[in-house]
């Protein structure tokens, strides 16, 4: 299948972006801001700051390039790694960094954030995403659901149910696979024989096609496209984007168990941060000062997010019988006083 | 209800009354969509969305590709867009290929959201046996569902029960499985009142008074349970038949006080007696009944095996009130 790009491995455009230079330049500050939230995780991470946590690095583009394909209106449905589709589609940062400390409060998304929460188990969000998007129909409404999952998850049954779901109701879903080669420790090759997630596609009778996932205005600018025709009511669209994780699965996890590091260096030639820096200043939209500027800017919204996340309270032990139903039952009642739960 | 102002009624069977039931809350809700397997066109497999789809249209009423897990995934994602999706499963042992959704995030995702979305979805499924049904079709999962944190778990026994029930899980803001007993389907008829009316969730019944042991049930059990008590009486032992019809939340109230009034007590359903609901009866019991016991709870429930397809043999397998009655004798003459 053909794979679709706009930028060689080196960032120097093949063709022209078919984007606004502003709209590229916040596009590079999205892409580096999912970076140096990795980056600042990691670092928490071993300092015991921040609980077992899914690296994004080398995937930022395919993340990032999907969301700012959407509107404020439209819904993101996230699996575990998606940290870069979370910030792009507005999850405060003190929220995201709740959330991988386990903290209830991070755990509550912002009403006015279209996100739903990560899934961790591997592809159960699929079919919810299909019932989501064709609620819009139902609804009357324009908005669309891209939702993301990874090569291993196309293993699963909810993947096939839900394309075939979104196909029979022509839901305007955007189903975004980064194939990042690995699964854990079992690469692609065990999890499928086809060449290609989005020759899936053709069984369901829907458009699959193949980006280069480490290029962010191609992956943007396809997933614009796919947004588009969902919109249109022309239903919905499988999009492979070829990436690779760089990072380990979690960071409790060592890749040097399962592969060859050098398949890594590789795909780092070709990581997107790079990639997109290098394409904005053969555009003539950037320079060292304005980076210099940017991870000012980022250094500062981290520092002031972790401060507010430092400052949240710990949780009561009574909050762990809190919101299983809408009112407390008998038994939880009893469970919520045991917990020394307030009258 | 009111005893002074009597709603008119009409005998309806219990499909009959839950197709009244899903009717009803189409008309009075439009964000409440049925859709399954078989439910448009066909009026689903016992017919109890029959007729539902040309009345209210292929947008509210719709059949969906054939996959469990895709139904109960689909129709959360319905709900957490604002809609009341009440999805039809053809047989509760057909729920296991959706295991993982309504362990994971069916009950789940209020808690994992911390009360930003609820599922105020409806999964209908009958159970049971009876009806010699084939292989895989008379399966009673409740307590595998009971056992699923954050979902409701209702019963019914009559079809009077069942419309207000259903309503009344259809308003709920919370995940509810009503289970349908097959047997009762159309064995059962009975005055049912025209209109929309509500019944509590979360409250157990007394259907017949008795002061020399209780019988604990829900759905196609309360029958046998009945039968068994009449059998009873005739011999001059008062049973009272308490009909559980909520398991999730469950009251304890009224098991316990029942207990209080007999001190003895059976519990029956036709599930695999091991890890059965009946099990969390005897436990609550034997946590708080203890003082009223005048004998050890005992347990009448279908065997530990898969239920039978075999329908010479079905009937040794679920219990019937002849089952009932000698247990009834054990806890008497302890």
């Amino acid at each position: 299948m053909e794979i679709i790009r706009f930028l060689d491995d080196n960032g120097k455009p093949l063709k022209d972006p078919p984007f606004e230079a502003e709209e590229l330049i916040e596009g590079y500050k999205a892409l580096r801001r999912a970076r140096f939230f990795d980056e600042k995780a990691l670092i928490l991470q071993r300092q015991g700051k921040l609980g077992v946590f899914p690296p994004i690095r080398g995937q930022e583009a395919a993340q990032v390039g999907a969301t700012l394909a959407l509107r404020p209106t439209d819904w993101a449905v996230p699996s575990y790694r998606e940290s870069g589709v979370a910030l792009t589609h507005g999850l405060p940062l003190t929220h995201l960094i709740l959330y991988w400390r386990a903290h209830p409060a991070g755990w509550r998304f912002p009403d006015e954030v279209r996100l739903l929460p990560f899934y961790i188990p591997i592809a159960t969000q699929i079919p919810q995403a299909v019932g989501l998007a064709h609620a819009a129909q139902y609804h009357g409404e324009d908005w669309v659901v891209a939702v993301f999952i990874g090569d291993g998850g196309t293993s699963e049954g909810d993947f096939h149910e839900g394309l075939n779901f979104a196909s029979v109701f022509n839901a305007p879903v955007l189903f975004v696979v980064q194939n990042n080669g690995w699964a854990i420790s079992v690469p692609t090759s065990r999890q499928m024989k086809v060449p290609h997630v989005a020759l899936r596609a053709q069984g369901y009778g829907i458009p699959g096609v193949v980006v280069d996932g480490n290029d962010l205005i191609a992956v943007w600018h396809t997933a614009r496209e796919a947004a588009h025709r969902a919109r249109n009511g022309e239903g919905p669209t499988l999009i492979e984007a070829m990436t690779y994780r760089i990072a380990p699965h979690t960071t409790s996890d060592d890749p040097k168990r399962y592969r060859d590091e050098k398949e890594a260096e590789a795909w780092l030639r070709k990581e997107p941060v790079k990639r997109m820096q290098n394409a904005l200043k053969h555009l003539g939209l950037w320079d060292e000062e304005r980076e210099r500027a940017l991870l000012e800017e980022l250094e500062a919204e981290f520092q002031a997010a972790l401060e507010e996340a430092d400052r949240t309270p710990e949780p009561e032990p009574w909050e762990i019988v809190e919101h299983v139903y809408a009112e407390r039952t008998p038994d939880l009642d009893r469970a919520w006083k045991a917990l020394g739960g307030p009258a | 209800m009111s005893t002074k102002t009597q709603p008119a009624t009409r005998t309806l069977n219990l499909v009959q009354a839950v197709n009244e039931a899903l009717d009803l809350a189409l008309e009075q809700d439009p964000r409440v969509l049925v859709f399954g397997e078989d439910v448009g066109r066909m009026g689903g497999v016992f017919r109890a969305t029959d007729n539902l789809q040309a009345k209210h249209g292929e947008h509210r009423v719709f059949d969906t590709p054939l996959a469990e897990s895709g139904i109960v995934g689909f129709g959360i994602g319905l709900a957490l867009a604002g809609l009341r999706p009440v999805a039809e499963i053809q047989f509760a042992g057909f729920l296991y290929p959706a295991l993982d959704q309504i362990l994971s995030h069916l009950g789940r995702m209020r808690h994992r959201t911390r009360g930003r979305y609820s599922i105020p979805m409806v999964i209908r499924a009958p159970y049971g046996g009876g009806v010699h049904t084939p292989e895989q079709h008379a399966d009673s999962p409740e307590a595998i569902l009971a056992h699923v944190p954050g979902v409701k778990v209702v019963i019914p026994s009559s079809p009077e029960r069942a419309k207000g029930l259903l309503l009344a899980a259809i308003e709920d803001p919370d995940p509810v499985f009503f289970l349908e007993a097959i047997k009762l389907y159309r064995s059962v008829k009975a005055e049912v009142p025209q209109g929309y009316y509500t019944l509590p969730l979360g409250k157990a019944r007394v259907v017949r008074e008795g002061q020399d042991a209780s019988l604990f049930c829900y759905g196609g059990m309360v029958e046998v349970c009945l039968k068994a008590a009449e059998v009873a009486a005739r011999e001059g032992v008062a049973l009272e038949v308490v009909d559980l019809e909520t398991l999730v939340p469950l009251d304890t109230q009224t098991i316990v006080e029942s207990v209080a009034k007999t001190g003895r007590a059976v519990v029956v359903y036709e599930a695999m007696r091991t890890q059965g609901f009946g099990a969390e009866v005897a436990a609550r019991l034997a946590e708080e009944a203890v003082d009223y016991l005048e004998a050890p709870v005992v347990r009448v429930a279908g065997w530990d095996a898969p239920y039978p397809p075999f329908s010479a043999v079905e009937h040794h397998y679920r219990p019937d009130a002849r089952r009932v009655l000698e247990a009834v004798r054990h806890v008497l003459t302890y």
